[in-house]
């Protein structure tokens, strides 16, 4: 229950404003809670004086077996004049749908944003049985604040067994945020979701730069909560006959309980599409020597359709933006065809792309690890290799 | 102004291997380092300290008593004093159990910190989890993958430009805040051997679980809300054909037929 420390409360009633759910009211002498209260802890965590505290206690197995449900939080993306789910959220419920299958349980989406969220049909056609939707001016934009509060009041309401975040920057940002104020486990970047015979969810996810993989459990808290990485589970093909259900779940934000404020917006320049997203990727690694010569890559990746990318070595060295950067401190990636010239593939490389479908790789070393999982590997300098490669690709070569 | 740095020591991985019998970590000879992150986090301490000679500059690390060359080098690098928090009751600290026991430090030696710096993810673990989870803990706002950091002069606001899909992005936050930092414009750098004198004079204190307010079945693996059942190696994914000795022609022609076959070209 909220415990509140009346000797050291000074009634400025900041909790009042910061509750979701109306159920705080400050008055001239005390505070008092009600009971629409449901623990999610943004009064605790806004309270100047630390007045406000949350006691909770291990849960009992006939506890833990009340929270149900497989929730997935069903990031957005700007798209023109709307934000729509982005693609990582449709690989989230495909494998949702599986989990929430062998669980017996509903899987559900819970999309926060403004009026401009569209598409949320296209959620339930990915599996999900309803989508539970905070519409806010506050939600326009993401901010940390704003989205844990309105997610962790989702979550004390609805009682989920599991809930699941695309490893984004946005969902690495959110999910220990929102875990911390429930006091619940998390388990980052995961790359294999199961349920075991007791119905608990089994994390995969590798450590170490991908030298070994764990298998976590969390036995005590729910929701058990994880992020998992694009281009880890297939997005399934919607099924528009699938029913469609939505339901609105207000709340109550404070514009100034958003305690950071966007001050400038930077883009960098685009190079073709996303490289989360993209359907072939031509990627630069330090072999190629100096950066005049990715033109030469980008050529390559031009002529292809694709798009350019390359490894963490390039973008320290400052040759490529950080959105470019494949690998497990930069996106991963998962395109049909991925093309590695002059990467020697380091583990934290390979994490980030080895769900690519098929792989080409070109490098002076014959005993990069590259070429272990390369479809194709060619040992040569790729200087020297790609414009006879691009001479090849002319239209009319044998 | 107090800015805290909170560092991990990890193996360095690229020469971690796993044992093909076992399925565990070979880790004898395999050098610790402090995490690269969290040196840009140093560093951009260091340059806030700077622009400002008032800042004290505070390295914590929870780990095992060998943590202490991680903090050495902190201090090398700039930290006034560093404080490892360690004892054999913190050992299994997931995620969660790592970011209330030092909360608990900061909370405890630190109480007045207008800024904690830590690094965007360790590269053993490379959860990112921690940083949110103090910032949360303690009740703060947090700013994730700073490349540049700049305090107000009053010394209550602090605007960080930071990586984000489409670029950058400009967050200003109050203070008190937590700001992880990616690397951007610090540079790790090689320590003088003045610093490395000097940073034997400095402070380096241990905490162990005695001195924190908490109860035993918060701290280390009780503490911990995951756990974790099975460690295995990945399964090795099976290469295809490696072609070698080619003239750059041939090795093109190789490669144009495999894209043609692949219906690329």
């Amino acid at each position: 229950m909220l415990k509140i420390d009346h000797q050291i409360c000074n009634l400025c009633g900041l909790c009042q404003k910061s509750c979701p759910f109306g159920a705080i009211s400050a008055g001239e002498e005390t505070v008092t809670v009600d009971e629409r209260c449901t623990l999610c802890g943004a009064c605790v965590n806004v309270c100047p004086q630390a007045a406000l505290s949350i006691e909770r206690r291990q849960a009992s197995p006939e506890e833990l077996a009340r929270y149900r449900g497989v929730y997935v939080w069903s990031e957005c993306e700007e798209r023109g004049k709307h934000l729509v789910p982005r693609r990582v959220v449709h690989e989230l419920l495909s494998h949702g749908r599986r989990l929430a299958d062998r669980l017996g349980q509903p899987l559900v989406a819970v999309a926060l944003g403004d009026e401009r969220m569209q598409e949320l049909e296209r959620l339930c056609h990915q599996g999900a049985e309803r989508v539970v939707c905070c519409r806010h001016d506050l939600l326009g934009s993401y901010s940390t604040d704003g989205f844990a509060t309105a997610l962790a009041a989702v979550v004390a309401k609805e009682k989920p067994a599991v809930l699941l975040f695309g490893a984004t920057p946005n969902g690495r940002d959110l999910a220990p945020r929102v875990a911390a104020r429930l006091r619940l486990g998390l388990t980052a970047d995961c790359t294999g979701l199961s349920i075991d015979d007791q119905g608990q969810l089994v994390q995969t996810r590798p450590a170490f730069g991908g030298n070994i993989m764990a298998s976590i459990v969390t036995p005590y808290t729910r929701p058990q909560c994880a992020t998992v990485r694009p281009n880890v589970f297939a997005a399934a093909a919607p099924d528009t006959t699938r029913s469609v259900a939505i339901d609105n779940f207000p709340v109550t934000l404070a514009k100034a309980s958003i305690r950071t404020k966007v001050v400038e917006q930077i883009p960098a320049s685009v190079e073709g599409e996303k490289i989360e997203e993209a359907r072939i990727l031509v990627s630069a690694g330090r072999g190629c020597g100096e950066p005049s010569n990715l033109d030469l890559v980008r050529t390559l990746a031009h002529r292809l359709g694709g798009t350019l990318a390359g490894s963490r070595a390039i973008v320290e060295l400052g040759w490529i933006s950080h959105t470019l950067q494949v690998g497990q401190s930069g996106t991963t990636v998962g395109p049909d065809l991925y093309i590695a010239v002059g990467i020697s593939g380091a583990v934290q490389h390979i994490v980030g792309m080895s769900s690519s479908k098929k792989i080409v790789a070109i490098n002076k070393d014959p005993d990069a690890p590259i070429f272990k999982i390369a479809d194709l590997g060619v040992v040569g300098d790729a200087l020297q290799i790609l414009p006879k490669l691009l001479d090849a690709l002319k239209p009319g070569c044998p | 102004m107090k800015i805290v740095v909170c560092v991990k020591q990890v193996p360095e991985i690229t020469h971690v291997r796993v044992n093909p019998e076992t399925g565990t970590l070979v880790r004898e000879g395999v050098a610790s380092i402090l995490n690269p992150f969290c040196e840009y986090a140093l560093d951009h301490a260091a340059r806030l300290k700077a622009a400002g000679p008032e800042i004290e500059i505070i390295a914590v690390s929870m780990g095992p008593p060998q943590a202490q060359s991680a903090l050495m080098r902190c201090l090398e690098l700039g930290a006034d004093r560093a404080v490892l928090v360690s004892d054999r009751k913190f050992a299994g600290a997931d995620t969660w159990a790592t970011a209330l026991t030092l909360a608990a430090v900061l909370r405890k030696i630190v109480p007045d910190a207008g800024l904690i710096l830590v690094g965007k993810q360790a590269i053993d673990g490379d959860t990112a989890q921690v940083g949110p989870e103090i910032a949360e803990i303690l009740g703060m706002p947090q700013i994730m993958y700073g490349v540049e950091m700049v305090l107000t002069a009053s010394r209550r606001r602090i605007r960080v430009k930071r990586e984000v899909e489409s670029g950058y992005e400009v967050l200003e936050a109050r203070l008190p805040a937590l700001v992880s930092a990616s690397k951007g414009e610090a540079l790790r750098r090689m320590p003088s051997l003045a610093d490395v004198l000097s940073a034997r004079c400095r402070e380096l204190r241990v905490v162990t679980a005695a001195d924190l307010d908490l109860s035993e079945n918060e701290l280390g693996l009780a503490g911990s809300y995951t756990q974790v059942v099975k460690v295995f190696p990945p399964v090795p994914k099976q290469g295809g054909r490696k072609v070698e000795g080619l003239e750059p022609a041939a090795a093109a022609g190789e490669i144009a037929a495999f894209l043609r076959s692949e219906g690329y070209a």
